[in-house]
């Protein structure tokens, strides 16, 4: 019974993972580039349903979409101002700016903030679910996690495979040069995938914060670099890929925590990545692409 | 990576905290007749609770004794730093910045962590340290440093003790904080007590500071093994997160926990029923039947906005007037510096003859041994109502 809980905690963490590994992934393959500040766009999310839930009363659900608005905003015009002057840029560059983009927001928010943490009131209002007399149980944030992830994988796969904006992402990833020549709009593609993956963010920073009540200005951090690991985990561009990569990184942490070592959780799950990186470079569903000369 | 982003993290912060120095900074020479007190502690970040508290009582014995005439006709001034309860570079700058403001006596630090930072420049600069609350045995390893708190050994033996003799539970697990001094000192004095004791461990789990959100495989480890108490020897936000945890798995084991818990029930935000039933060891109940606590509490009450005071608060309080009593008996004067006074205070506070009456101790006066502990014996109080309410 102890093992089902446990898998059960893994797959609620690696659900969480997955929804935010699905923002890196996104813009990982559309524009080619990491975006560190993913992260922190979560914290902010946080935030933005603290603030109109806990401090403005609204309905919690209302208090997530409009914490997607927020995010959305805020995804679209860090990549107007920060990523968009760089894209013919170095991927070494882009990669500094989007880490200085990261410390911003953090520090951004120290400052409108505060330091001190605030406990967050979950924004999941479902009633556990008890199995086997109570030795298992599966809280409601536990089921919002696994239920939703899944959800938005299914989402946003339909909507790569069937609708032009969907395509266009397809084509921008596959070839820039060759996209724009067929008279797609290569910016606008990748301000949308901003926007999706920024409203991503909020999603994933309503069901973290929801399971683990405590929002600063550092929330984002872990949980990013750890959904970012699930992303090449999985195979970095492909979405089917964040959301394997990110139970799997979410079920061996729990696990390695449960049965090897509290203490070592995060060196094995580092450890897995660093031996799956060797014998498959590409990550578990990512493709191997030949560089034509 | 996260070595990096760590390193430029630590480095930003240092530039705020370095920029907010420079503000108000101004390094004023004592020419006033007045002797400088400093705290450093958390007054932000996760611990912000310990440090303002410690700050808001220290403000407070300071304005009673100057209103009843000072030292000796010596006013006390009070600065303060901010450390945010950083174990390293933060609270040496915030120590460096106490002392530019003219500091001649340390009531500090308030966290074990940030203490041990600083324990060898005080020594160094032979300034008189008294710390209201950093807990640790190593805090007082140099001659010109005490405690006002009992001490991690104590905490963790105490803790055992009153388990052992109350028969609270029979089986016993323990989460604690592999990276935190603080945490894993009184891990280690109640596990050898415990096994003294007969108390069966059933399980043994810990976390660090880079994995402190998911607490479920260490609850899930504590519910399979079986254990009717689990105690916490750590600060109140993972302790936060724990008591959420059990109660997402549908586990209500007792939870025992350390001063570190003490903070808990005045957290922004968080659902106090959670803590319903938890027990901790603390020197200090807000609700004891004592014309002295009673008359601190309410004046603090008046002061800060209605709020109870905590521990950290209690020995802030006691803190201040021990100063005061060891710079009177030792006719201390404004213009001595603070290897002079510290001089005389680490004899002083040591002597037969001094013995100090406070709220932190359960009744009984106060004394100090060269070594720098107290005579102090931890007390149990459980959380009822949302309030602390003395065992």
């Amino acid at each position: 019974m102890g093992f089902l809980s446990n898998l059960i905690n893994g797959i609620s963490l690696g659900s969480i993972y997955a929804v935010i590994a699905l923002g890196y992934t996104m813009v990982y393959g559309i524009a080619k580039m990491l975006n560190f500040a993913h992260g922190d766009v979560i914290m902010i999310g946080g935030y933005a349903i603290y603030i109109a839930a806990s401090k403005a009363g609204l309905h919690p659900l209302l208090a997530v979409i409009i914490a997607m608005g927020a995010c959305t905003i805020l995804g679209i015009t860090i990549e107007k101002i920060a990523y968009k002057p760089l894209r013919q840029a170095t991927s070494l560059a882009v990669l500094i700016t989007a880490i200085g983009v990261s410390y911003f927001l953090q520090n951004i928010a120290l400052v409108i903030f505060g330091a001190n943490p605030v406990n967050f009131t979950s924004v999941v209002n479902i009633p556990s679910i008890k199995l086997f007399d109570g030795q298992v149980v599966i809280s409601g944030e536990t089921s919002a996690a696994i239920v939703i992830s899944l959800l938005i994988v299914i989402a946003l796969s339909l909507f790569i495979k069937r609708t032009k904006s969907g395509k266009a992402m397809l084509a921008v990833s596959e070839d820039k040069g060759a996209a724009q020549l067929m008279g797609i709009n290569v910016n606008k593609t990748i301000s949308l995938t901003f926007a999706i993956g920024s409203a991503l963010a909020a999603v994933a920073g309503a069901l973290y914060c929801s399971a683990y009540p405590i929002l600063s200005n550092t929330t984002g951090a872990m949980p990013g670099i750890k959904a970012f690991t699930a992303a090449v985990f999985g195979g970095i561009g492909s979405i089917p890929g964040a959301m394997i990569g990110g139970i799997l990184i979410g079920v061996i942490e729990i696990l390695g925590r449960a049965y090897i070592s509290s203490q070592l959780a995060d060196a094995i799950v580092f450890g897995v990545l660093i031996i799956i990186l060797m014998v498959k470079p590409t990550g578990i569903l990512g493709k191997k692409i030949n560089e034509k000369v | 990576m996260k070595n990096f982003k760590k390193i430029f993290a630590v480095l930003l912060a240092l530039t705020l905290v370095v920029t907010c120095f420079a503000a108000c900074g101004g390094n004023k020479k004592n020419s006033a007749n007045e002797i400088v007190i400093g705290i450093s502690g958390p007054l932000t970040g996760g611990a912000a609770q310990y440090g303002n508290a410690v700050v808001n009582a220290a403000k407070l014995a300071i304005e009673e004794i100057n209103a009843a005439g000072g030292i000796n006709g010596i006013n006390l001034k009070l600065v303060t730093a901010d450390d945010e309860g950083d174990p390293g570079d933060k609270a040496v700058s915030a120590y460096n910045s106490l002392k530019d403001q003219g500091m001649q006596v340390f009531l500090g630090t308030v966290t074990t962590g940030s203490c041990l930072a600083v324990i060898d420049k005080t020594k160094a600069d032979n300034m008189f340290q008294l710390t209201p609350s950093a807990s640790a045995d190593a805090v007082i390893a140099n001659d010109n440093c005490f405690q006002i708190c009992f001490n991690d050994s104590n905490q963790g033996i105490g803790s055992a003790q009153y388990i052992a003799e109350n028969n609270v539970a029979t089986k016993v697990a323990v989460i604690y904080d592999s990276s935190d001094a603080y945490s894993t000192g009184i891990y280690n004095t109640f596990k050898a007590e415990a096994t003294k004791r007969n108390i069966a461990l059933v399980a043994e789990q810990s976390f660090t500071k880079d994995s402190n959100k998911d607490f479920s495989a260490q609850i899930q480890a504590c519910k399979t093994a079986g254990a009717d108490l689990i105690f916490l020897p750590i600060y109140y936000q993972e302790a936060s997160l724990i008591l959420k945890a059990a109660e997402s798995a549908s586990y209500a084991p007792k939870f025992f926990g350390c001063d570190g818990l003490d903070g808990l029930l005045a957290m922004n935000g968080f659902d106090t029923k959670l803590a319903e039933g938890v027990m901790l060891l603390t020197p200090f109940a807000a609700d004891a039947d004592d014309a002295a606590i009673q008359k601190f509490v309410s004046a603090y009450k008046a002061k800060y906005n209605n709020e109870i005071p905590n521990q950290f608060a209690a020995d802030a309080y006691d803190g201040v007037y021990i100063i005061a009593e060891l710079l009177k008996a030792n006719n201390v004067t404004a213009d001595m510096s603070a290897s002079q006074i510290c001089d005389l205070l680490k004899v002083g506070i040591a002597a037969d003859s001094f013995s100090y009456n406070g709220i932190t101790g359960a009744g009984a006066a106060l004394t100090w041994d060269a070594s720098g502990a107290v005579s102090k014996k931890p007390m149990a109080v459980v959380i009822k109502d949302g309030t602390y309410v003395a065992l």
